[in-house]
């Protein structure tokens, strides 16, 4: 199963995401956030960091590289998206993904590992999990506060887009209702504060993102 | 008329001008004695503690590069090598925290990534003042902003440290941060222009008015008017970082770079001077070339500022167009600013007439001072007191709450989730599990360990066996994580040299790393000078305690043969390893509890370290244990209860030996480990241990909730593990809290 993995000037956390995918079995490599046009690929990541050092907003500059656009045209066609910690934020400042990711709550950035609950089972990156199954993942981010006005918040809610939320009292962010990743109206895109690249080996304390990760090359094998 | 008169603006005695006059053989220009004052500061030069070098070992098997380079090399086997240095950034952390710290990280891994190893890991050593002071927690949310806002940024992990509280950092903090590189190799890179012809590349940020004399800037003392230099701070941009590292690190992996160099204090002229002095060359370097960031700046601007984030890259002869190119991919700034000469003068140009034309060897080579180094017999007759008055105090459970609660000792977790570190994935020990920070090297077994240590008290009241022990606990740290102690980087943080009880310190310090680096085998491969440490207050001259700051690394054959703190379940018996005894004096218990800071520290006994080290290691290797910590600040008890907070259980214990009970408590010593093992192997635990013949006692076993400690029967304290979680959540939370103001 083939991945892209989206590096953009001041991404930090793509090197991991090509490292954790192949030590799971998929065939993953990098593209440059300057390319025009994607490999062929069955999944595309946009990773974690600080692109353009979180210049302007966080992820702004990088969604409008010129990658985004053959990323769009990919989600559009069916590939399913994955975007972790900055690269969910891209995917908000993109337009791929409602809402806003702001400064965290206690206006600290914060590393630790969260417990995080699966909210709904209907895409392609939670249908192998339980719904209400928890998993620890590690979160380090300072802008990970989810933010949408209420209607859209009943609205992801109403149609299950909310894929994981943080376990009672361990919101690490003050994001509203508790969410930690949200899809797209087709469920082809997943944004998500955690980490599921740094629980993928049992060598570095977790393998709950292996779970994940390995569920989705099972679904779209 | 010369300026000779005005030597000190330069930074330069009338000495030290004369002597520059003498061996160049003509009077200086402004610009040349900037230059001259710049390259002759402590920062640039060690001339204050270059001479006594002379005592440190710096060769061993596992040895790539020693000390002269931008960072020391260590072969871990299988072909990778680590590169690995500790530098401080205190003064400018004094003046203002934020970008103070974060600088701090920016240069070291520049140092790190200059060698051609991608840093991949960062320690810090952090010396407060008070924690009650508004100053201090000032200070503590700026330097830990700094350090989050950058590490996190440009991607390294932040994965250990310590932070320790004494009121002689009040006024001047250390920030002592220490990067970890890993590479093959055949990346190893070094600090040289390569051949007669080659091209001079400046890359990276461009040039401002920022850090104008900041080598200068460091090596003085700090007054109350030190607010008012705040433009000698640097202001740090991780994102550049982020790209300059990756390119950097790109291009030597390519073949392209014959040399590189981080422009770091001093600048652009220490960073081209120091690279044609390793060749024996010279340099032309065309300063009107040179990328600024801000109009009408003169050629001591462009020479001296100290702006972050730019690099010195010497292209392979016929590849330069190929550098250019991956340059530009990374969108970063380049320009062909000079060219390297076999004249052996530093030859720097403007507006097409030669403005410096001065020996490369007088730069890079300042008149070394030496002195005479007195012990002050203030600390003489406090090392020599008798603590026998010293009483007991009643309710010892209540006095472990009390130095667990103490923020040397407490619980640094606010901190560490500050830092991301985990990014890279290779994080094993999360920081505060294990005595040192454990990294896994991709595609092996092995795991690389590092630690960083020095206990200033004991410095302070004996300055050989203080720095001596620093040494033997960075060992025995790297050791309780199952890692084989390689090497040390060292950070010499004094206060003025000038100063004969200071100088002793440093002679003493000096002597005692490089007594214990010896027995131990773990070379110095390079570090970092920190003089000057000290405030100038209403006439009082208020310096450090002296501290001599140790980094150590060290390799784990298999890291899943590996130690942390926490105990294993089920039943499980408590080891005490070493012959190290307990003694009162220079204890965290006496300062905290007697307000005392006096009596003799522990004195390492090296070969007792040595051996308690191959023990704590032949258990791990053989799987007998998963458990070691080892006994430092607030002794036996406080290790023993940082054990029973880490595993979530209780203990009852038997203490050996006989003294006090307070000293058998909290009574600091070296050489010494606590490890649990299964109750299922004990019996082999206890032959191997038997067969080493190392001294070691079994003190008690795991229990259900409660740490109990008794002494020839005796009950001396029993205690909640919950309780104890409490106390050692500690103060620093509350001291963290709120945002930094600047």
């Amino acid at each position: 199963m083939r991945a892209a993995v989206i590096s953009f000037p001041g991404s930090n956390c793509d090197l991991d995401a090509v490292h954790a995918l192949n030590h799971l079995g998929f065939s993953a490599q990098r593209v440059w956030h300057a390319e025009t046009d994607l490999p062929a690929t069955d999944l595309v990541v946009l990773p974690g960091g600080f692109t353009y050092g979180d210049h302007l907003r966080t992820g702004a500059i990088a969604a409008r590289s010129p990658v985004m656009t053959a990323v769009k045209a990919a989600a559009k066609a069916g590939v399913p998206v994955l975007g972790i910690c900055n690269g969910f934020q891209v995917l908000t400042e993109s337009g791929l993904l409602p809402g806003a990711l702001l400064r965290n709550e206690n206006l600290h950035f914060v590393c630790s590992t969260v417990s995080l609950e699966v909210a709904s089972t209907g895409s392609v990156f939670t249908r192998s999990l339980a719904e209400g199954q928890h998993l620890a993942l590690p979160v380090a981010h300072g802008d990970g506060r989810y933010y949408a006005d209420d209607a859209t918040l009943d609205r992801l809610e109403g149609e299950g887009r909310v894929a994981f939320r943080y376990a009672a009292d361990d919101n690490p962010n003050g994001s509203l209702r508790d969410i930690a990743g949200i899809t797209d109206a087709t469920g082809n895109v997943l944004g998500m504060m955690p980490h599921p690249e740094r629980a993928a080996e049992g060598v570095l304390g977790g393998t709950d993102g292996a779970l994940m990760l390995s569920g989705l090359l099972e679904v779209l094998s | 008329m010369s300026l000779r008169t005005r030597a000190h603006e330069f930074g330069l005695t009338g000495a030290e001008w004369d002597e520059a006059v003498r061996r160049e053989g003509r009077d200086l220009n402004a610009l040349e004695a900037a230059i001259v004052g710049a390259m002759w500061s402590e920062h640039c030069s060690y001339k204050n503690s270059r001479p006594l070098f002379g005592a440190f070992p710096t060769t061993g098997p596992q040895v790539l590069q020693g000390p002269g380079e931008n960072a020391g090399v260590v072969d871990i086997g299988q072909g990778y090598a680590l590169a690995f240095k500790v530098e401080s950034h205190n003064h400018p952390s004094a003046v203002e925290p934020v970008q103070g710290a974060a600088t701090g990280v920016g240069g070291i891994l520049r140092d790190i990534f200059a060698m051609g190893a991608r840093p991949f890991a960062v320690l810090n050593s952090l010396r407060l003042g008070d924690i009650e002071s508004e100053r201090t927690r000032f200070l503590l949310r700026g330097i830990v902003e700094g350090i989050s806002h950058y590490g996190n940024a440009v991607g390294v992990p932040t994965v250990g440290g310590e932070i320790t509280f004494h009121a002689s950092y009040s006024e001047n903090p250390l920030v002592n941060v220490m990067a970890l590189g890993l590479m093959r190799h055949e990346d190893l890179a070094t600090g040289t222009l390569g051949e007669t012809g080659n091209t001079v590349i400046y890359v990276g940020s461009k040039t401002g008015r920022d850090g104008t004399g900041g080598a200068v800037f460091s090596s003085a003392e700090l007054t109350g008017d030190s607010g008012a230099d705040r433009p000698a701070v640097q202001v740090g941009d991780p994102f550049m970082e982020n790209l300059l590292m990756n390119a950097t690190l790109e291009a030597i992996s390519a073949g392209l770079v014959a040399g590189v160099q981080d422009m770091g204090a001093a600048g652009l002229l220490s960073s081209t001077s120091e690279m044609a002095f390793r060749g024996g060359l010279g340099v032309d370097i065309d300063l009107g070339l040179v990328p600024t960031r801000e109009s009408g700046m003169q050629p001591w601007e462009l020479v001296l500022s100290e702006s972050q984030e730019r690099m010195i890259l010497v292209p392979v002869p016929g590849r330069e167009q190929e550098l250019f190119d991956l340059l530009a991919r990374w969108e970063l700034d380049v320009a062909d600013i000079g060219t390297v000469a076999s004249h052996g003068r530093y030859r720097l140009h403007w507006q097409g007439e030669l403005v410096c034309d001065l020996d490369v060897k007088l730069l890079n080579e300042a008149p070394t001072q030496t002195r005479e180094g007195v012990e002050d017999p203030a600390i003489t007759a406090l090392r020599e007191r008798d603590l026998s008055g010293v009483p007991v105090p009643e309710g010892l459970a209540g006095t472990l709450h009390r130095l667990l609660a103490n923020p040397t000792i407490a619980s640094k977790r606010a901190v560490y989730e500050r830092f991301d570190h985990q990014v890279m994935t290779n994080t094993v020990a999360l920081p505060g599990a294990a005595d040192a920070a454990v990294l896994r090297v991709k595609g092996t077994n092995l795991g690389v360990a590092a630690a960083i240590d020095c206990n200033p008290r004991h410095v302070w009241l004996d300055p050989r066996a203080g720095a001596a022990g620093a040494v033997a606990e960075s060992a025995r740290n790297v050791a309780c994580v199952g890692a084989t102690p390689l090497a040390i980087t060292d950070n010499l943080n004094f206060g003025d040299p000038r100063r004969q009880d200071v100088y002793y310190q440093m002679q003493q310090a000096v002597l005692g790393i490089a007594e214990a680096a010896r027995a131990l085998d773990t070379p110095v491969t390079g570090g970092n000078v920190s003089l000057n440490n000290q405030y100038l207050s209403e006439g009082l001259n208020v310096a450090i305690l002296p501290t001599p700051t140790i980094g150590m690394v060290g390799v784990l054959p298999d890291v899943n043969r590996r130690a942390g703190m926490a105990a294993p379940g089920g039943e499980a018996h408590v080891y005490l390893l070493g012959s190290g005894t307990p003694v009162l004096g220079g204890s965290e218990y006496l300062a905290t509890v007697h307000g005392l800071e006096a009596g003799a520290p522990p004195q390492p006994d090296l070969d007792a370290e040595k051996a308690v080290i191959g023990a704590i290691l032949r258990l791990i290797r053989d799987g007998l244990t998963t458990t070691a910590h080892d006994c430092a600040d607030g002794g036996l008890a406080v290790a023993l209860a940082e054990v029973a907070i880490a595993s979530g259980r209780g203990m009852q214990v038997e203490l050996p030996g006989a003294d006090r009970p307070d000293t058998l408590l909290f009574g600091e010593s070296h050489s010494r480990i606590v490890t649990v093992v299964s109750a299922d192997q004990a019996e082999a635990a206890e032959a191997v241990l038997d067969s080493l013949g190392v001294t070691w006692r079994r003190i008690g076993s795991m229990a259900a909730d409660t740490l109990a400690i008794r002494h020839e029967g005796r009950e001396l304290l029993s205690t909640a593990v919950s309780d104890l979680e409490a106390s050692f959540a500690g103060p620093i939370p509350d001291a963290l809290a709120g945002v930094p103001q600047a």
